[in-house]
């Protein structure tokens, strides 16, 4: 019995986070789905997203949600400065070159990061209150953060299957040199959906900023998180990485009434090799 | 003739090695002496990757596993059932052996990014289940009672037997990538790394080539894991299980050149070198991290070869000499 009122108390929360997880794996899925790359300059992108959301409250007094559009912004010009400097050369060379690059990336900006921010850990102090639905708690801020994530999934949506940048994008995707064939500037499409991704990322990362405590280095435990939804839902697929963040979230909310928390990364990452093994494509398949 | 022919390519690795282990025997410094051993534990590393990084082309970013696990199980032998040193290290190869043996006949039917994904799930879940694993301490980990030391007659003694043993396991691991490299079977491995379909159809036994090559890259980490917390005193899962370091290794093994003898040796000189300035200059300690960073990308963007791959391709003559 008390095992079920801890699952009603818990299960909420880690559905709304889980909506969180899967914007920020969408960008990694994103990334993965047009150019075969890894991104491992994933979690910083993170980290640095959660720090813009930190200066926009605590220093300029801006609400956190108005000063998602500049992070978006910035993010996007974030993704695109480290497609041109480190991803472009290498897009066709072996795997561990992409993730090397990625990851050198990843280097320089926790080491700029942590020299500037220190590695101790930041809060910013905002609250929304909390709405009570029966016996659920529903925090403020995780609900919003919750509809900014589906928000942004279907602008993404609409955005891949109804304008025409959209629609380059998905080309290059199914064929990099067909698209090219067909007059479709491949370089661009590409540095821009890397933007897209690294948007993705820092968006989700400025959401988790409003309600759990963080530092440069955190950014690394999301993007672990990020790598095992990304094969839950199959790689290359943005929507199935909502539905795989779902499915982690809904996790981290049963596990803890069962066993202790610190339990959660076990099954995790057990779940994640078992998935990799039985099925690689994920439970929604990877790109087609 | 035929013998000079065999081994002339391992002279130069060997000298390499053996000059960094007699360094500190002749300044007879112990801080020299920590820095060779950091230095040598990284060749071992670094060399035993390269079989499965260089050699069979899969890219393991959790590599550290085998290093972490065997580390525990011999760390546990050594403490809490008072096993003699010898006895745990062995063990610690021995667990670490056997653990790649197992996930190698179920990881390595997966190709490119997908490996590399799951050997960072392997990774961080062994290290959770660390955490939660009551014989081996849980979180807080195991600690050795510094009465152990005196076996080894006292600590500046056992200090002194354990840069032995690192010296000793590296020149095994240099060897062992060396005979891997030139025998039928380093052949097979080189053949999978090209194109392990064709390879199949040549009459390479992939699964098998694959699995002995993950075991054999598992082993010698898996040993030094238990020489390197028996020198420390504890093992936590955050120690045993840096998902960084294996990163630092892939670095070094890019950086010499990987799928050479020579190429791991001379990366781990030069990253730990390199480190060991930048963590020191008053100018760069903050920053230490970007500057390898930035260095790794130049590397990786304009030289993915390494070092010895690039000398390698200049002219015939390097090819002879630079195994």
């Amino acid at each position: 019995m008390q095992q079920i009122s801890l699952l009603l108390a818990s299960l909420p929360d880690g559905i709304l986070l889980g909506f969180v997880y899967g914007l920020a794996a969408m960008g990694m899925t994103l990334i993965w789905g047009v150019m075969n790359v890894i991104n491992l300059s994933h979690g910083p992108i993170i980290a640095l997203g959660m720090f813009s959301t930190f200066f926009i409250v605590t220093k300029l007094g801006i609400n956190p949600y108005i000063g998602l559009i500049p992070v978006a912004i910035i993010g996007l010009l974030l993704g695109i400065l480290i497609y041109v400097v480190a991803v472009h050369r290498i897009i066709n060379a072996p795997h561990l070159s992409s993730l090397l690059a990625t990851f050198s990336v990843n280097m320089i900006i926790i080491g700029l990061g942590t020299a500037a921010l220190t590695t101790s850990p930041y809060n910013v102090d905002f609250s929304m209150g909390s709405i009570q639905i029966g016996s659920f708690t529903l925090l403020g801020t995780r609900l919003a953060a919750t509809i900014v994530a589906i928000l942004f999934t279907g602008g993404l949506y609409l955005f891949l299957y109804r304008t025409r940048p959209g629609k380059f994008i998905r080309a290059v995707a199914n064929n990099r040199s067909a698209a090219e064939l067909m007059g479709i500037p491949s370089t661009r499409v590409l540095a821009l959906s890397f933007g897209l991704g690294t948007m993705l990322a820092a968006v989700s990362g400025a959401l988790i900023a409003t309600f759990f405590p963080f530092s440069i280095l955190s950014g690394g435990g999301y993007e672990l998180k990020s790598f095992v939804i990304v094969v839950l839902g199959g790689l290359g697929n943005p929507i199935g990485a909502l539905a795989g963040g779902l499915i982690l979230g809904i996790l981290e909310g049963i596990i803890p009434a069962f066993f202790e928390t610190s339990w959660v990364p076990v099954f995790e990452f057990g779940l994640f090799v078992v998935i990799l093994l039985v099925r690689p494509s994920g439970i929604f398949g990877a790109k087609k | 003739m035929n013998l000079w022919h065999k081994i002339r390519g391992l002279i130069l690795p060997l000298l390499a090695v053996g000059g960094l282990a007699i360094w500190p025997v002749i300044t007879g410094n112990a801080s020299n002496r920590e820095t060779a051993f950091t230095i040598l534990k990284a060749v071992a590393l670094a060399s035993s990757l390269n079989i499965l990084l260089g050699y069979t082309g899969y890219v393991s970013f959790g590599h550290i596993v085998f290093y972490g696990f065997g580390g525990y199980v011999g760390f546990y032998l050594l403490t809490a059932q008072g096993y003699s040193l010898w006895i745990a290290l062995l063990a610690g190869g021995l667990a670490s052996g056997i653990l790649a043996f197992l996930l190698g006949k179920a990881v390595l039917r997966l190709r490119g990014a997908y490996f590399a994904l799951s050997t960072i799930g392997i990774n961080e879940a062994m290290k959770a289940f660390m955490n939660n694993f009551d014989l081996f301490g849980g979180p807080t980990g195991i600690t050795l009672h510094f009465s152990i030391y005196k076996e080894y007659g006292g600590v500046t003694e056992a200090l002194q037997t354990a840069f032995y043993i690192i010296v000793a396991l590296s020149l095994i691991a240099v060897t062992l990538s060396y005979f891997v490299r030139t025998s039928k079977f380093g052949l097979g491995l080189l053949a999978i790394r090209e194109n392990e379909d064709a390879a199949e159809v040549m009459g390479v036994f992939a699964p098998n080539y694959k699995t002995w090559a993950y075991v054999l890259s598992a082993i010698i980490p898996g040993i030094i894991g238990v020489l390197f917390f028996f020198k420390n005193g504890n093992v936590e899962p955050h120690d045993a299980f840096p998902l960084h370091a294996s990163i630092e290794l892939l670095v070094m093994v890019m950086l010499g050149g990987q799928g050479t003898v020579l190429g791991p040796i001379l990366g781990a000189f030069a990253y730990q070198g390199m480190r060991g300035y930048l963590v020191t200059s008053d100018f760069f300690k903050d920053i230490q991290l970007s500057v390898s960073g930035a260095l790794l990308l130049i590397i990786v963007l304009f030289i993915p070869a390494g070092a010895i791959g690039w000398l390698r391709q200049r002219s015939p003559l390097l090819r002879r000499v630079l195994a």
